[in-house]
């Protein structure tokens, strides 16, 4: 099955290496990894997602704890979140294929974000199958697609939700207040896809 | 001397110091008294500073020797060993002996020292990435390029190592960092308090569940491993046993947590466990396993193992619940702590039924001592471990490298205490009793050391022989000498067709090496000559080599075939009816 953990490890060099190391030495894949600063100063926020059988989850999660510079694991496999995924593909255009690449990005709720006479950048953000979808119709016309820039999965729990290690550290409290209390965690409201 | 004294006082007030003199006083504040090391230009700086600081410095022959060395302090003293080497091939050399104590979760800080930041990744003389090459086998590890960053981080490693489930853990200096200066705080440098695993959780739930697990038990054992002795739940351990009157096997690694004599032990489990222990655990409706990991050494087939029994599992490391064995309740936590707090829900049990089927499966082997079997002419490795016990008393520290002669005396020297046995058991380290033997005398100076080693392990690290003699210290050796690399000698007889490829060994007469260092020395060939062999070695004042002459084609009995069933256990062949062994280990 597919594991998606989300984790906060000291913003230190080296510290890649370690959680990548982890699952290189269980042979386990990263599909995708994103890493960057979060809400906490000295911490980044990794999402992190793996193939791995449903009991490794448990392990896993474990073994990164392990790791001296991991502040806190959550693997969020069956809690309800919201996923994202950003992409950017450049795609070559002619004066008269362009209008109809715009069409596309219309239909698609992409962006253009950047235009020359024989190309044009498209940004797109959602879930993974849509950005599938988008590419999968750009590849109907074969060389079209000149490069795809892919993020990975970003992924945050839905409603109020501090975990007991970040709670213990404190910061969580100020989280709570500013988000109007802990009584979020009911009625999660549907996302806008 | 002067200055030795006052070096302390640098603990008190913060003074600034250079790098290389913050390592040591952060050592002298840590209670490090002990390092073993070699020196080399890029930790020359630290070595330079040594002289002011009240420690004292082993040099070893080889670092993989000095990081066995304060492994075998480690585990004999229960401290943080210190390891100290410098860059490139000094640092890679420790490696072997760090992932020994990783594997067997012992408390060691190595520091090595490294080029200047300066010309840090440029492939400079002596330059190797060695926070990089020891991330899989340390803890953790750190990369010091400040001078004011070494009392932390050597404080840190410190907290790292000792914390938790203990291990290895590498602080790289470099040169610059030590030749800098900075001023030395030790109080502030102190680190956070030890995060606990965030995964640890003993539920009152949980303890409520392995109490009625107990309770309703009809053939319990508790599977004792090294945790007990690493938390110091020797007592704990004990009284749960007596209370509930359940029997108790032990891990390799575990021999010492729970006494020999005592009438609940039942011995050594696993792959070379007599065959009434494996039974026993094949048998049970419970085990309540204690600080252990169901090694595959130890459970053989994990599809066939303990199938009747319902699993408790005590560990603190939360990544080894369910990992080889599924358990029914888990309470992770240190052993010690959980033990102290489900032990008021215990109440007595009546475990005779039990207790009185296994003495059944021992038949008369138990009872049948080897001393008591006639002398056939023939010297078996068992009769040495046997007078072995007999003449310390149990009561040496025995540090065995690795391979039949280890599995031998595990079977028959008895230990009665933790720490009294010292033996690489994961990672299973050729050449690591002689210097962990050198390191334990220096933990546990008041306690006879006897290394037990094969003639084809002692040959890996034999240059230590010269570190005793400069350190002038007593160590007592055994080589258990049979021509062959014997364990693996054992696998090619049982399951390679005895093709016997490259297991044949050459070796030296150890008794005139051991000359050549000045330490005396005798072969011994009869099973008449051992105890009074033993007896001098142990009363000639300074070290001493016995060097056994064994029956070459013995094997360790009874044997599980890796990846077979406990059950599934190879004996003793019936047709060397007349040997003298054949009634005692292998039936």
């Amino acid at each position: 099955m597919l594991h998606t953990f989300v984790a906060y490890v000291e913003d230190l060099p080296g510290v890649l290496t370690r959680v990548a190391s982890l699952f290189r030495r269980l042979n386990i894949n990263i599909n995708s990894l994103t890493v960057g600063r979060s809400e906490r100063p000295g911490l980044s926020r990794l999402t992190l997602v793996c193939e791995a059988s449903a009991e490794a989850g448990h392990r896993i999660q474990a073994s990164l704890f392990k790791l001296e510079n991991v502040v806190d694991v959550d693997d969020i496999a069956h809690a309800p979140a919201v996923t994202r995924e950003l992409a950017l593909i450049k795609v070559a255009v002619t004066p008269q294929s362009r209008s109809q690449i715009f069409d596309l990005v219309e239909v698609f709720r992409a962006r253009i974000v950047d235009l020359t006479s024989e190309s044009l950048m498209i940004e797109m953000t959602g879930v993974e199958s849509k950005i599938e979808g988008l590419i999968e119709v750009l590849r109907e016309d074969e060389g079209r697609i000149l490069e795809i820039c892919r993020s990975g999965k970003m992924t945050m729990r839905r409603g109020h939700h501090v975990s007991s290690v970040l709670r213990a550290m404190g910061a969580g409290e100020e989280a709570e207040a500013s988000n109007g209390g802990a009584a979020r965690e009911e009625g999660l409201p549907s996302t806008i896809e | 001397m002067a200055t030795k004294e006052g070096s302390n006082a640098h603990l008190n007030t913060p003074t600034r110091l250079t790098g290389a003199e913050i390592m040591w006083a952060t050592l002298t504040g840590e209670g490090v008294d002990t390092v073993f090391g070699y020196p080399g230009g890029a930790i020359l700086p630290a070595y330079d500073a040594l002289r002011k600081f009240p420690i004292r410095h082993v040099l070893v022959r080889h670092e993989q020797s000095a990081a066995h060395m304060a492994d075998g302090y480690a585990r004999a003293s229960g401290k943080v060993g210190v390891a100290i080497a410098t860059s490139g091939p000094g640092a890679t050399n420790l490696i072997t002996g760090i992932a020994t104590a990783m594997l067997d979760s012992i408390p060691m800080v190595c520091i090595t020292g490294n080029v200047s930041s300066k010309i840090l990744g440029t492939d400079a003389f002596q330059e190797v990435d060695i926070t990089g090459i020891t991330l899989p086998v340390t803890k953790h590890n750190f990369l010091v390029t400040k001078s004011e960053d070494v009392a932390q981080a050597l404080r840190h490693a410190f907290q790292i190592a000792r914390s938790g489930r203990p291990g290895p853990v590498l602080v790289d200096i470099t040169k610059d960092a030590q030749q800098g200066t900075a001023i030395f705080d030790f109080e502030a440098a102190k680190p956070k308090p030890y995060r606990p695993h965030p995964m640890l959780s003993v539920k009152d739930t949980a303890l409520g569940e392995a109490a009625e697990l107990i309770r309703n038990a009809k053939k319990p054992v508790i599977l004792a491993g090294h945790g007990v002795i690493e938390s110091g739940a020797m007592e704990q351990v004990r009284t749960l046993a007596e209370r509930a009157q359940i029997p108790v096997a032990l891990t390799l690694l575990g021999l010492g947590g729970f006494p020999a004599s005592h009438p609940l032990n039942l011995g050594m489990m696993g792959m070379h466990g007599e065959a009434w222990v494996n039974h026993a655990i094949q048998e049970a409706d419970l085990l309540i396993a204690c600080g252990m990991r169901f090694d595959d050494r130890v459970t053989g087939k994990l599809t066939d193992y303990a199938l009747k029994a319902k699993k408790i599992h005590i560990e603190i490391d939360p990544s080894e619940i369910n990992k080889n064995v599924k358990v029914d309740v888990a309470l992770i936590g240190d052993l010690r702590q959980v033990l102290e707090d489900l032990l008021p829900r215990v109440g007595g049990r009546d475990g005779a039924a039990w207790l009185k089927t296994i003495d059944a499966s021992k038949g008369a082997v138990a009872v049948r001592d080897i001393k008591n079997l006639p002398d056939s002419g023939h010297l078996y490795a068992a009769h040495v471990m046997h007078d072995l016990w007999r003449i310390t008393g149990g009561n040496a520290i025995v540090v065995t490298d690795v391979g039949q002669h280890q599995m031998w005396e595990a079977q028959y020297y008895h230990h009665e205490h933790p720490r009294t046995l010292v033996t690489s058991g994961g990672l299973g380290t050729m050449g690591f009793a002689l210097p962990a033997a050198i390191g334990a005398k220096f933990g546990s100076p008041g306690k006879d050391v006897w290394v037990v080693a094969g003639d084809g392990g002692f040959q890996m690290t034999a240059a230590e022989l010269a570190t005793i003699v400069q350190e002038k210290i007593k160590i007592n050796i055994a080589i258990i000498n049979n021509g062959y690399l014997g364990m693996v000698r054992q696998w090619q007889e049982f399951f390679y067709e005895k093709n016997y490829q490259s297991t044949p060994l050459v070796s030296p007469d150890f008794v005139k090496l051991a000359d050549a260092h000045g330490i005396p020395g005798c072969a011994v060939r009869t099973r008449a000559e051992v105890a009074e062999a033993v007896e001098q070695a142990r009363t000639t004042n300074g070290p001493f080599l016995l060097n056994f002459m064994v029956e070459k084609e013995d094997s360790v009995y009874p044997m599980i075939p890796a990846g077979s069933a406990l059950h599934e256990m190879l004996r003793r062949p019936g047709h060397r009816a007349k040997d003298p062994l054949e009634e005692t280990a292998g039936e």
